[in-house]
């Protein structure tokens, strides 16, 4: 896009969209630090409501679950989204190849609500036959999460894997390498940057999410947007403040260090291309050179 | 929710990284080990994707029982002999429920998804031409900061509204103190806190894919057109528009088909005249125990859906296709 030079209008537009943008979320942490009880009436400073949050038993039991299912989540969603890339960019099309891409990209668009329903009633079909399926603990959301992640995790990665260069692959090959060895030594490390990305990603979504989970759970296993979505419904609690100020601040950290690698990547890019427009301006001259003489 | 984040990734892609050509791959025959790949993902989506869609048709044909599970059999033997009893009870009384509860509910629904898209086109195509006209260092920046909040926790940030908006809150408090109004407005439990809820959490998502279709734009088009003296407004919608035609229909599904069944938004900040259809659904899943309605009602859902997620798939096939040229 053509760069424009600093305009008023467009000062004003990110002004006024950042501003709606962070309003309720600066709202949050300053009032996180208000000593009152009442949500909206600025008292004195306190970190009153961090101590609260930390003895909250009943809290941090629930980010032990969610942290749990969002590590096991982002693991395997990896794993099944670097396949399923790997099967859509590399593998001759197939039959159901349609069907394929259909399943990947649904989870990503269907409203929570259905799919939700969907999963809990596959695990109570499956508990009749198989037990197992009708705790509906841990690994039943687990098993609903990678489902919508893996969605996410193959989108990333595959627009990544479509850049490979399929020439190192086959000169590896040639010089007798298995399709493993060429997998693990050139493939993955080359896709590490999309890995991390859908890896990350995956671990917010399942953290974060709380229709699919409030469908599937069990009485037992609770997790924190289900504990914050109830407790919300009963009323305000400055808790949720300080505890949504938490989150913000490991939200930040995360996104500093993604603007970082970004910035970083672009510049290596930029350099890279001025280079060779450097080397080919050198070969073109010394192309030119014998003519002029 | 977050749904739709990913799709985005792929647009932030796009829209920053150079077009390559396509390799030429070389044609080889499937062997027994791409088959061992594909084995993976497809049963794995087959299972848990497809296999509880077919579920939740099965059961929306049965009625209520008290039992566990609490829907009545559909295939029964009796005497040796095999039943099938379909029910269709479920489909028909969506449609002739005598206070027109679920036909309101998706009408609303489909009200408040489309005003949503629409606030959101309205206010996410300016954000989307400011950030891709910055100069790339802001516009890094610029872009992080507007798909942050999104990053946070959903709840977090509905609750974030619920705080500000409410009798005593922030924003009456403001209102009031600059004089404009005398007494505080009802904000919440309103439809006017839902959709600020929706076009919050949405934004994002509408944004991003605006953001990558204006990043490609062809601005000597929009140069020609002033020189031959189109006006501005013209301009925009000969030039510009179609050029970011992709963008604008994937960013309106996102929006859209997600919002159709929100269910959290209306829940926390919509009044009792809020009820959207994905509040039904919970309700008759979780307080009725209706699992057969509650399956009737989310099949009905997926069908008035299968238009606009067909849209937003036959784009996302072709951008395959696009950059998939050499497969």
């Amino acid at each position: 896009m053509r760069v424009n030079k600093p305009s008023a209008a467009r000062l004003i537009i990110i002004l006024l969209a950042l501003s709606f943008l962070y309003l309720p979320i600066g709202t949050l942490i300053v009032y996180s630090f208000n000593e009152s009880k009442m949500v909206t009436v600025w008292t004195e400073f306190s970190f009153k409501w961090y101590q609260a949050l930390f003895n909250n038993d009943a809290i941090i039991n629930a980010v032990c679950i969610s942290l749990l299912i969002a590590a096991m989540t982002a693991c395997t969603s990896v794993v099944i989204g670097t396949l399923a890339a790997f099967v859509l960019v590399r593998v001759r099309s197939f039959r159901g190849e349609t069907a394929f891409v259909l399943f990947m990209t649904a989870p990503m668009v269907l409203p929570e609500v259905i799919t939700g329903l969907a999963l809990l009633l596959l695990f109570v079909t499956l508990g009749n036959v198989i037990p197992f399926f009708s705790e509906r603990g841990i690994i039943a959301i687990w098993i609903a999460h990678v489902t919508f992640c893996s969605a996410y995790t193959t989108v990333v990665i595959r627009s990544r894997f479509r850049e490979l260069d399929i020439s190192i692959e086959e000169a590896a090959m040639d010089l007798g390498a298995g399709p493993i060895k060429v997998f693990f030594a050139i493939i993955l490390p080359a896709l590490m940057p999309s890995e991390v990305a859908a890896l990350l990603l995956s671990f917010t979504m399942s953290m974060d999410d709380l229709v699919i989970t409030s469908f599937i759970a069990g009485p037992d296993s609770t997790t924190l947007p289900m504990l914050i979505f109830s407790s919300v419904r009963r009323g305000l609690s400055p808790e949720i403040n300080a505890l949504a100020t938490i989150i913000v601040l490991i939200v930040s950290v995360f996104t500093f260090f993604a603007w970082l690698s970004m910035t970083k990547k672009q510049k290596r890019v930029a350099a890279d291309r001025a280079k060779a427009a450097k080397a080919r301006l050198i070969e073109e001259k010394e192309l030119m050179e014998p003519r002029r003489v | 929710m977050s749904t739709g984040f990913s799709a985005n990734m792929t647009f932030i892609r796009r829209a920053f990284q150079q077009r390559r050509k396509a390799p030429l791959l070389t044609r080889h025959n499937n062997t027994w080990r791409d088959y061992a790949l594909i084995f993976v993902p497809y049963v794995w989506m087959l299972l848990f994707f497809l296999l509880p869609f077919l579920i939740i048709f099965k059961i929306s044909l049965s009625v209520t029982e008290i039992a566990i599970p609490p829907y009545s059999p559909l295939v029964t033997f009796e005497e040796g002999a095999m039943q099938i009893i379909l029910h269709l009870e479920n489909y028909t009384s969506i449609f002739t429920d005598p206070d027109g509860t679920y036909i309101r509910s998706y009408l609303k629904s489909l009200q408040v998804a489309a005003f949503s898209t629409l606030f959101c086109l309205i206010i996410g195509y300016p954000l989307a031409w400011a950030l891709a006209s910055s100069r790339p260092a802001v516009r890094n920046v610029l872009f992080m900061l507007v798909i942050m909040p999104s990053w946070t926790s959903f709840v977090v940030r509905i609750y974030a509204w619920m705080t500000i908006m409410k009798r005593d809150g922030m924003i009456n408090d403001v209102l009031m103190a600059l004089g404009i109004i005398d007494s505080p407005i009802q904000m919440l439990q309103t439809d006017f806190a839902v959709y600020v809820g929706i076009v919050y959490c949405y934004l994002p998502y509408m944004v991003l894919p605006l953001f990558s279709a204006l990043m490609k734009v062809d601005y000597s088009l929009i140069e020609a057109a002033y020189d031959l003296g189109c006006r501005p407004v013209k301009t925009f919608f000969s030039t510009l528009v179609p050029q970011t035609k992709s963008g604008i229909i994937a960013g309106s599904m996102l929006v859209f088909i997600p919002a159709l069944g929100e269910y959290v938004i209306p829940e926390l900040l919509g009044g009792k005249d809020s009820i959207l259809i994905g509040r039904i659904l919970w309700q008759e899943f979780f307080n009725n125990r209706d699992w057969p309605l509650a399956s009737a009602v989310a099949i009905t859902m997926l069908l008035i859906l299968v238009i606009p997620i067909m849209l937003f798939y036959k784009i996302e096939r072709r951008e395959q296709e696009k950059l998939n040229a050499g497969k």
